[in-house]
Parts: structure tokens; C-alpha cells; sequence
């Protein structure tokens, strides 16, 4: 079964540039959802601010459009007010990486049930092309016009230390491979990151479709995802000698964030509750 | 051991008695008499917190700046005199948690700091809450029916994210503290030390005995170049827990990253010259 | 005399490199120039235009109505040609479906590919612009190498020039330039406060990118390495302020930069610098918020926010940037007057300065003085013991640099502290240091510049404004005054603390005071009110993200008058 992908498109016209990596993303998504047979009002999208983060502009689900940086705390907020809801985090390197950093190590603490998609384009679009986290070092941009000077960033080498349940590393130019991971993300009872390598078409001439396509490869069925140190090795191969896409990391024994707390586990999610004033009653006696 | 009595000042110190945090001090005077540093040569930058308030407790130059903010204020008087030794000083809540991103991009940079956690595995200024190296499941003051998220590792994650130095000591040993120190600072780029340091008062898992029971020195047979081997080693705790140089990499330093600051005096001792500026005004005719 | 052009496309057609070129060849011809950018939070599509203006005499600001309109596409014509003077003309290549009968349809991508490169349709239309007021083209190639590194792309776009200069005709009388030879420059209000940065001695910049504030760190940054200072960018805005503190209190002069949300998070750094009395200058270019806002729009809505932007009170100085000469001279003096109380010194800039470029008097850099007031290496009064926070008659401590002075130690601190620099939390030390540190807005108040005043002598009606108001301001005066009606401004650069001598005269005088500002809620006039107990009779507000063009503002005081 599955539901029809003409249910999540949007009117709103599309501000990214022609060419963009974001389109595969975008299709890729709705493939998703819509063979996962779900509905536009069983999902919310979270974003940030950049380019990535208008997502939730382009696509009929329920959408969360907020600060620079702080895609994954609001998601946090309303996984926790609605467990039933698919909460996703659609947003860029800079913005998770960077500005966000820090809700990306804690959150992957957490083992929160939500997936969370990075549009890796390894640059700043939306401000013009200076040097992101995952820019290369040397790399000439708009800004560092005698190349970037700090080391890139390796979001899955380090999702992988910080215990990240489900970590997994797809291209925006491979719709049916995206939208298979995003999946199985979306199935991962706990938080799931997928790196996105996708092209940015007008600001970084370096890593292009080309560039990716030539060393991309497809992690295959003899490779085991739930062998930690294979997989912290994988995560650190980049470059020339190849750089694997699919699942590289997978633990489906840990506990989500929701299920860690009984009284959230067990019931109807926290909007559905009722709530009577009256039930604070008690607590009176401790002040007498 | 004896250190130099120019680095105690007459602060009336405010740490609990038997607080790990003493032996940190005394390691830091003892490594800074040992490399022959004098106090107007070295700047220790904190956050806030109990390790942080350590700037007032040593008489070396100091900023006592905002909690989580240790390493930002570092980066910025290291890169404008760099003649200044500059270490930083604060707690696992302040380093790992307020100001985890600037640790993951400070790592990045490589800049010649060396950071001391003072790992205590709590909040302890705040009283007793979960800190972000607080074990899953354990009680605290706040926590009271157990820690619900996984704790950081700060080894390993510093050796994911690149990090040139990776060490960690034990603040009950004080000779094995100070060569830590001391290698730290005279490593040429960025040093991470987490230091296990026992709060007598909040956290009553992670004791003096807890931590002695367990620790293990790493021995000259260990190779901390080998990324790999030192991954598999950072993973190591519960019942050992290794000390020492668990990993270190030859990386080239922070500001040595710009051509045209390398071999020149540092950016305070600049002479500083309107006119200089003034070739720049045709590009706008 | 003064005509208007209007060039309009999607984002990445190449609006704004043909606005300055066109900007630069009229400029150099001896015309004054203003140029305005209005575009998307977006990359391509959309869209986005500059209107350049040039005339005869001095440019304040934009005009909405246009002599000409040059489209890069279809919406470009149907968004602005309501816009368009009864005599006005519409440019635009012959292959844009358009049924508007007054378009000029030229074959402008057609020669630029005979000439070369499809890519110069740009020049063809700029040469046909120049046509239409008559201006030659000839020597613009030694202009072009601004814009073009390439030998063989500077030949392509001068033959291009050339042939839509043919391809025209003459339709605009313009009269001979006056500003030929004279020392002039055109520069926009990022550039124009990155550039004081530098001369004011600026040698550590820390920033995170963020719109539209980010020019100064993209400007900072290309001269770095021929300044020998260094740019850094931060991971986040709370780094960005951290760095710069850091690097202030080791004894750079350092700034940092921002907007809206980013300026946002920089606030309990604000604090930082306050209570460690480290000196830092900390640049707000405004644009509309709350939150995201409108990210490449304008405003003045910072204002309340700004004065207040720490928990409790801390002594700060608020500057705000009138034109382009204020955005060099009052960076270099918000940097001096930092060092000078060692005090944090915010100036208010926003994006219609930071993206509007003028022709302006070419900067003075032989008056500017550097003044630190620090102790010069192993040169102070002190033996051993010194006290970072000591107490001294107008509570401005000495301030030494650590590292540069055998036997001291310098300590600042975030908390509370005593003269040392060690956490007090006593009573008496706290009211001390408070009474020391809040003593600064009275010392800052002797350096505090009036504001410029506009008009008639004794006017009537009294307009108040701040910032890059003034301009707008300055040039509905000027269509009022034609009109013999009695009225005047007051443009505040110097807002916190409040200047209130000329304020005050003219309060007395006009029987009529209005506000004018870029926010929904009066907020200088709510300023003014609270410290001197004057009423508004009226209030003009605009905060649909757009600056009021002279004449727009003209109209709207009609309206309240």
C-alpha cells in the first residue's frame, strides 16, 4: 500500500536555485512517505534556517520552520507533546554542524525517535558561499579566498562515537537510495541521521555531482552495520579512496528517549491527555 | 613536590575540603614551576563552575569569563599574543555540555590551548544535576530516579573530531597530573586533559575509591599515533579505565595557518597606523 | 537634475553586477550616485533589483520613480513599470513576452553572442542606458578591469558597451558633470565601517555569517592577509562575541558583527564585556524581525531592544550610522571611545546603509587618531600588585595587557568582583563597583555628539529621526522647504546616552514634534519621552522592511501636517 505522492506537494513556489542537490532531497522525501503509506498530518518536518531549511515550505506536511541552528529542539518539543507524530529534521551543514552543534552531540544522547536529514553541500548557500563545517581544508571559497584553514568536520565519525543508534550517509542524485534509507531511518525506533552529500550548484565548484558520483559506492550485504569499530572505520573513509553511502551504523537494542520515561511510554502522547487542575491538589500538603 | 611560591595568591579558596579540585591546582603550580614559566607568561581562561573559579585561585594572569565560553575567549587571546602559555580551565558541564560546540570547533582549529576538565561527573556549583558525563541510570539531586540519556565520551569523540592530543589523568595523582600538564603545554596545538576528579559532595558513585579501583596507566608499549588502537582504547571504562597520552597527532597549529601572521610578532604588539588602510580607498573611486 | 534606472531580474541574472558597473561609469563620468539593492533571501530566481540614481547634486537617498526600467525578465516590467515617468522608457531584450507597448525591445543577447559571449547582454544594455542620456562610453576599459580580471572578458564587455551604445538612441538631456576630478568614492555602509575597522586599528575580527551584516566580515577578511590581522569565522555568534572579548581583553582592538537572531545571542556577551570593563565594539546592522524575520530587508527596530540588551544594568554606548561618512568616521571613534572608558560600544547600522552605496567626499585618513590608553610594555607604575578593577577618581582603572609587564597578573571576571578581579560578593562591593562601572554613561556623556539638525530656524513642526533616516529626511525637507513650510529635523547619531541639549531647544520651539522611524512602535520617540518628558504630537512609521524613499516621506508628512 501506498499512499499517493501527489498528497504532499506545495503550492509554494521554490526558492532554490535550478539544479539544486535540495530536489533530489525534496523527492526523495515524498517517495518516502509516500511508500511508507503515511499522510500529510502524521508527519512533521523541523528545519533551521538555510537553504536545506526551507524544506518544510515545499512539501504538505505539517512543518516547523524556526531558528538558525535549532532544527532539533523544537523537534524535541513536539516528539515528546505527540509521540504518535513522524518527526523529521530537514536541514544544512552549517546549520546542524555548525550554528546547531551542540544540540547535535545531545541530542544524539538522547536516542530520540525522530530522523534527521542533513543537506550536506559541504558550504553556506543561503549567505553566499564562505566555508562550512564539512568544507575541505584548502578549499577556496566566496570568503577564505586563500582556502578554508580549519579541518573539515566528520559528522559520522563522530555521530558514531557519541553512540548514534542508526547512522547512515546517502547521495541526492540517487532518489530511490535516499528514499530507502529515509525509510529506514523513519522505521528506527530511535534518532537516525542521514548525511546527504548534495551539490551545491552555484557555490561550491569542488565537490559537484561529478565529483561525488565518482567515488561514491554502495555499502553492500556482506558489510555489517552493527559492528562499531567497522563502522567507525567506514566513516572515516573519504576522498579519493571512495566514500561509502548507505546504513554504516545500526543499534536496534538501545532505548528511545520517550520509552527511557515510563509515564510517556505508557499512555496516550502528552496532547491527548486531559489535564485537571485539581490533580496539583496534592502536592499543597508538602508546603503546610 | 614543591612548586614556585610566586603562583599562590591570598584567595580564600571556596572548594569543599577534599575536593578533587585541589589536586588540579596544585598540579597546575607544580607543571608551570617545573617548564620554568613565570606567572605574567601564562593566562588561564575558565567558564563558570566549580573548576572555573580556578583563575582566582592561582596568581597567573586570568579570565574568569561565561559559563560554556572558556575555549572562545581563549581562541581570541592566544591568536593576538601568542607568546602567552594559555591553558583553560573548567568542569564537564561547562566544557562538554553549555559549551560542547565550541569544544567540537575548537578541536577543528587546533589553536596551541591546552584544556583542563576537571571531570567530575556532576554539576556540582548548581548542586548535584546530571552533567553530560553523569552515567545513564545513575541518581542525582535532580535526577532522582536515574539519568536518562547516554553520557558523552569525551576521548573518543575528541579523537573522532581530530583532535592532536588527547589525554586523561587522575586528580588523586598529582605526579601523573603534571607530566600530563606539561606535556600538554608543550604540545603545539590544541590539548585536550580530562581530568577524573572526584565531587565529595554531589556525586557519590564516582569517588576517590571508585576511581582508583579502576584506573590503569598506560604503558610505554602503547603507540598513540595509531587512530584506531586509540579508538578502541578511549572505549575502555567501567571496570579500566586507562590514563595517559591516549592519542596524538601531528597537525599543523592554528595560526600557523596564516602565512602572513607566521614569523611576525603577535597582533598586540602591532603598531597600529591609520594610514596603512588608506591604499584601499581606490577601489572605490 | 537627476534621473533613475531601475535594473531588475531574477536572482543570479546579474542584477547587481550590472548596477555596479553602470554605478562605477557614472560615477567616474563626474555624476553623484546612489545606489539601493532590494533582494530575496534567496540565491536564484525571484526577484531582485537595484536602482541606481545620478545627478547633479547631492544624493541622499532612493526615488520610486523611474526614468528607466532595464528587465532582465518578464516580472521586472510588470512589477515596476507603474512606477515609470510619463516620459520614462522600459529596456529589454526582444525575446521577453511582453505586451507593454512603451517597451524598448533591443537585440541585446543576440549581440552580445555576435560579439562574443551571451553572457555581455549585461553590457549591450548598459551601453544603451548611456546612450539614452548621452554619456559616452569611451574610456570605461580601464574601469572594467575593476570588474574583470580577465584581459580577454574586459575587451568582450567593451565591445559589447559599445555596440548597445550604437544600438540606441539619445532620449534624457543630462547637464555636464561637475564632480570630474574631484576626490570622491563610492562605497557601501558595510564596506564603509569594515574600511574604518581597519584604520581605526581593528586587528582581530571574529563573526558568523548572517545577512545582512556579513559584507563587513567578507571585506575584512580580503584584506587580512595585507593587514596582518586576522578574521576569523566563528561556529556561532556566542563564539563570535567570546573570541573578540578574549582577544580585547589580551589587548587587540577587536569587533565583531551581526544581525537580528545572531545579534541576539550575542547578548550575555554584551554583559561579559561590561562587568570585565573590556573595551568592544559590537556592530548591529539591523533588519526586520522578530526571530528569522525578514533577513535581506531594512529596519530600525533594534533600538529599544539594543539600550536594554543585558540582564540588569550595564554602562554601553549606542551609535547609530546616519550615512555613509558615519559608517568610516564613527566605527574609528566607537573604537577609541571603547579604549577610552573601557566601555562596550554598540553601533546600529542596518541593511538599506549596509547595501545602499553614495558618492561621497573621499575619507580623510590623516586626521584619524589611534588612542589606546593602555600602559605601554614594561611601563607601568605598578611593582607587583595590580589591581585590574582599582578604584580610581573617575572609576576608570588603568588597564594593563597581560604578558607585557614583569611581575603582573592581570585577573578579570565575569562575576561580581573586588578590585583584584576575585569574586566579592559583599554588599559594599557590590554598590562600589555597580556606582564605578555605571559611572561610565556619565563620562561617555561629555564625548557625546548633538544631533544634526535640518531646516528652517524656527520651525513649527519638528521631525526626530535617527540612523539612516537622514536621508530620506534631508531630501523631504528640501521638497517642503519649496513649499515655505515651516519645519525641521533632528537626525540623532549618538542615541545612548541620550543627547538631550538640542532636543530640548527645539522641543520649546515647534508647536508640532513628529517621530520618524523604520519600527511599528516609536521607539526613539518612547526613548525621548522617558528621559525628557516630551510629547509626540504624531508619529510616521514604516515596517514593511523597506527604507521611505525622500519623496515617500514627503508625502506622509503631508499627510500628518
Amino acid at each position: 500500500m501506498a499512499t499517493d505522492i501527489k498528497l504532499f506537494n506545495s503550492n509554494d513556489e521554490n526558492a532554490w536555485c535550478p539544479g539544486c542537490g535540495n530536489f533530489g532531497i525534496l523527492n526523495s522525501l515524498k517517495k518516502a512517505f509516500s511508500e511508507l503509506d503515511l499522510l500529510p498530518h502524521q508527519i512533521l518536518i523541523s528545519s533551521g534556517i538555510g537553504q536545506a531549511a526551507k524544506t518544510p515550505h515545499y512539501i504538505n506536511v505539517n512543518g516547523f520552520n524556526g531558528l538558525h541552528g535549532r532544527s532539533l529542539p523544537p523537534a524535541l518539543g513536539a516528539k515528546i507533546a505527540n509521540k504518535d507524530l513522524k518527526i523529521l529534521v530537514t536541514s544544512g551543514d552549517g546549520d546542524t554542524y555548525g550554528e546547531g552543534g551542540n544540540h547535535f552531540i545531545h541530542n544524539i544522547r538522547r536516542n530520540l525517535d525522530i530522523t534527521h536529514l542533513v543537506h550536506d553541500n559541504q558550504i553556506y548557500g543561503l549567505t553566499k558561499g564562505q566555508g562550512s563545517p564539512t568544507t575541505a581544508k584548502g578549499q577556496v571559497t566566496t570568503m577564505q579566498l586563500d582556502g578554508v584553514r580549519v579541518d573539515p568536520f566528520n559528522p559520522l565519525a563522530t555521530a558514531i562515537t557519541m553512540g548514534a543508534t542508526f547512522v547512515a550517509r546517502s547521495f541526492s542524485g540517487d532518489v530511490n537510495h535516499l528514499a530507502h534509507l529515509i525509510q529506514e531511518g523513519m522505521k528506527h525506533e530511535g534518532y537516525a541521521l542521514i548525511d546527504i552529500l548534495q551539490p551545491c550548484v552555484t557555490f561550491n565548484k569542488v565537490n559537484t555531482f561529478k565529483w561525488y558520483k565518482d567515488r561514491i559506492y554502495k555499502l553492500d550485504e556482506n558489510y555489517d552495520p552493527t559492528n562499531k569499530m567497522e563502522a567507525y572505520k567506514k566513516a572515516n573513509e573519504w576522498g579519493d579512496e571512495g566514500i561509502p553511502i548507505g546504513i554504516l551504523y545500526r543499534n536496534e537494542d538501545a532505548t528511545s528517549f520517550v520509552d527511557r520515561i515510563p509515564h510517556l511510554r505508557d499512555g496516550k502522547p502528552l496532547v491527548d491527555r486531559e489535564w485537571k487542575p485539581l490533580d496539583a491538589k496534592k502536592f499543597m500538603e508538602d508546603f503546610r | 613536590m614543591n612548586y614556585n611560591k610566586e603562583f599562590d595568591n591570598n584567595t580564600e579558596i571556596s572548594w569543599c575540603p577534599g575536593c578533587g579540585n585541589f589536586g588540579i591546582l596544585n598540579a597546575l603550580k607544580i607543571s608551570f614551576t617545573e617548564l620554568d614559566l613565570s606567572p605574567k607568561d601564562i593566562l588561564v581562561v575558565s567558564g563558570i563552575g566549580q573548576a572555573a573559579k580556578t583563575p582566582h585561585f592561582i596568581n597567573v594572569n586570568g579570565f574568569n569569563g561565561l559559563h560554556g565560553r572558556g575555549l572562545p575567549s581563549a581562541l581570541g587571546a592566544k591568536s593576538v599574543n601568542k607568546s602567552l602559555k594559555v591553558i583553560v580551565t573548567s568542569g564537564d558541564g561547562d566544557s562538554y555540555g553549555e559549551g560542547g560546540n565550541h569544544l567540537i570547533h575548537n578541536i577543528r582549529r587546533n589553536i596551541d590551548i591546552t584544556h583542563l576538565v576537571h571531570n567530575n561527573q556532576i554539576y556540582g556549583l548548581t548542586k548535584g544535576q546530571g552533567s553530560p558525563t553523569t552515567a545513564m541510570g545513575q541518581s542525582t539531586t535532580l535526577q532522582s530516579d536515574g539519568m536518562k540519556v547516554d553520557p558523552i565520551n569525551p576521548i573518543s569523540t575528541a579523537i573522532a573530531l581530530g583532535c592532536s592530543f588527547v589525554a586523561r589523568s587522575f586528580s588523586g595523582d598529582i605526579n601523573h597530573l603534571k607530566e600530563m600538564i606539561k606535556a600538554g603545554i608543550n604540545h603545539k596545538g590544541y590539548a585536550l586533559i580530562d581530568i577524573l576528579q572526584p565531587c565529595v559532595t554531589f556525586n557519590r558513585i564516582n569517588t576517590f575509591k571508585w576511581y582508583k579501583d579502576r584506573i590503569y596507566y598506560l604503558d610505554s608499549e602503547y603507540d598513540p599515533f595509531n587512530k584506531l588502537k586509540a579508538f578502541e582504547k578511549s572505549l575502555e571504562w567501567d571496570d579500566n579505565i586507562p590514563l595517559g597520552i591516549i592519542y596524538k597527532e601531528e597537525k599543523i597549529e592554528f595560526l600557523d595557518r596564516f602565512p602572513h601572521l607566521k614569523g611576525k610578532k603577535s597582533l598586540v604588539d602591532k603598531s597600529l597606523d591609520p594610514k596603512e588602510a588608506e591604499q584601499f580607498i581606490e577601489e572605490f573611486i | 537634475m537627476n534621473y533613475n534606472i531601475l535594473i531588475g531580474g531574477a536572482a543570479g541574472q546579474g542584477v547587481a553586477t550590472t548596477g555596479k558597473i553602470l554605478e562605477s561609469i557614472l560615477k567616474r563620468k563626474g555624476y553623484f550616485v546612489f545606489t539601493n539593492k532590494d533582494y530575496m533571501s534567496r540565491v536564484r530566481g525571484g526577484h531582485n533589483f537595484t536602482q541606481i540614481r545620478f545627478g547633479n547634486d547631492e544624493l541622499y537617498s532612493h526615488n520610486s520613480d523611474l526614468d528607466i526600467i532595464l528587465a532582465f525578465n518578464k516580472e521586472t516590467i510588470i512589477n515596476h513599470s507603474s512606477r515609470l515617468k510619463d516620459n520614462g522608457i522600459i529596456i529589454c531584450d526582444y525575446n521577453i513576452d511582453t505586451d507593454n507597448y512603451t517597451v524598448n525591445k533591443l537585440p541585446l543577447i543576440e549581440t552580445a553572442k555576435d560579439v562574443g559571449n551571451a553572457k555581455v547582454f549585461t553590457s549591450v544594455a548598459i551601453g544603451a542606458i548611456l546612450k539614452a542620456f548621452d554619456i559616452e562610453v569611451n574610456n570605461t576599459t580601464n574601469l572594467l578591469n575593476k570588474f574583470f580580471k580577465d584581459e580577454n572578458l574586459i575587451n568582450l564587455n567593451y565591445a559589447a558597451l559599445v555596440r548597445g551604445y550604437d544600438m540606441f538612441k539619445n532620449v534624457f538631456t543630462v547637464s555636464e558633470p561637475k564632480l570630474i576630478n574631484k576626490d570622491t568614492i563610492s562605497i557601501n555602509g558595510n564596506q564603509a565601517i569594515a574600511l574604518g575597522a581597519l584604520a581605526g586599528g581593528v586587528t582581530f575580527y571574529s563573526a558568523y555569517p548572517m545577512a545582512p551584516s556579513t559584507g563587513i566580515m567578507k571585506y575584512l577578511y580580503s584584506k587580512s592577509n595585507s593587514m596582518n590581522i586576522l578574521v576569523e569565522q566563528a561556529e556561532d555568534e556566542i563564539a563570535a562575541i567570546n573570541m573578540a572579548i578574549g582577544a580585547s581583553y589580551a589587548g587587540a582592538r577587536s569587533m565583531t558583527a551581526s544581525s537580528g537572531g545572531g545579534f541576539s545571542l550575542m547578548v550575555e556577551g554584551l554583559g561579559l564585556a561590561a562587568i570585565t570593563e573590556t573595551p568592544l565594539v559590537v556592530v548591529n546592522v539591523q533588519r526586520p524581525g522578530p526571530a528569522t524575520g525578514l533577513p535581506t530587508r531594512t529596519a530600525q527596530g533594534d533600538l529599544g531592544f539594543v539600550i536594554n540588551s543585558s540582564q540588569d544594568d550595564l554602562p554601553l554606548m549606542v551609535i547609530s550610522l546616519k550615512n555613509h561618512q558615519d559608517a568610516f568616521y564613527q566605527t574609528i571613534r566607537a573604537l577609541n571611545l571603547a579604549d577610552k572608558y573601557q566601555l562596550l560600544v554598540i553601533i546600529l547600522s542596518d541593511q538599506y546603509l549596509a547595501d545602499s552605496s553614495s558618492t561621497i567626499e573621499k575619507f580623510n585618513f590623516d586626521d584619524i587618531k589611534i588612542d589606546r590608553n593602555i600602559a605601554k610594555k614594561n611601563n607601568c607604575k605598578y611593582s607587583d600588585t595590580y589591581k585590574r578593577y582599582e578604584y580610581t577618581d573617575d572609576g576608570i582603572s588603568p588597564r594593563l595587557i597581560p604578558g607585557n609587564h614583569n611581575n603582573i597578573t592581570v585577573l578579570a571576571d565575569s562575576h561580581e568582583h573586588n578590585e583584584y578581579g576575585n569574586i566579592d560578593e559583599s554588599k559594599k562591593n557590590r554598590i562600589n563597583m555597580m556606582d564605578k562601572r555605571m559611572n561610565k554613561i556619565k563620562l561617555v556623556k561629555k564625548d557625546l555628539i548633538e544631533p544634526e539638525y535640518y531646516g528652517m530656524n524656527n520651525p513649527e513642526t519638528l521631525l526626530v529621526a535617527w540612523g539612516s533616516s537622514e536621508g530620506s529626511i534631508k531630501e523631504a525637507l528640501e521638497l517642503l522647504s519649496k513649499e515655505n513650510v515651516s519645519i525641521g529635523a533632528l537626525v540623532f547619531g549618538d542615541i545612548w546616552p541620550l543627547p538631550i541639549k538640542k532636543m530640548i531647544q527645539y522641543s520649546n520651539i515647534a508647536k508640532t514634534i513628529i517621530s520618524v522611524e523604520h519600527n511599528h512602535s516609536n521607539q526613539l520617540a518612547k526613548l525621548i519621552s522617558q528621559e525628557l518628558q516630551i510629547k509626540f504630537t504624531d508619529n510616521i512609521n514604516k515596517y514593511d522592511g523597506r527604507q521611505f524613499s525622500g519623496y515617500e516621506l514627503y508625502k506622509s508628512i503631508k499627510e500628518v501636517l
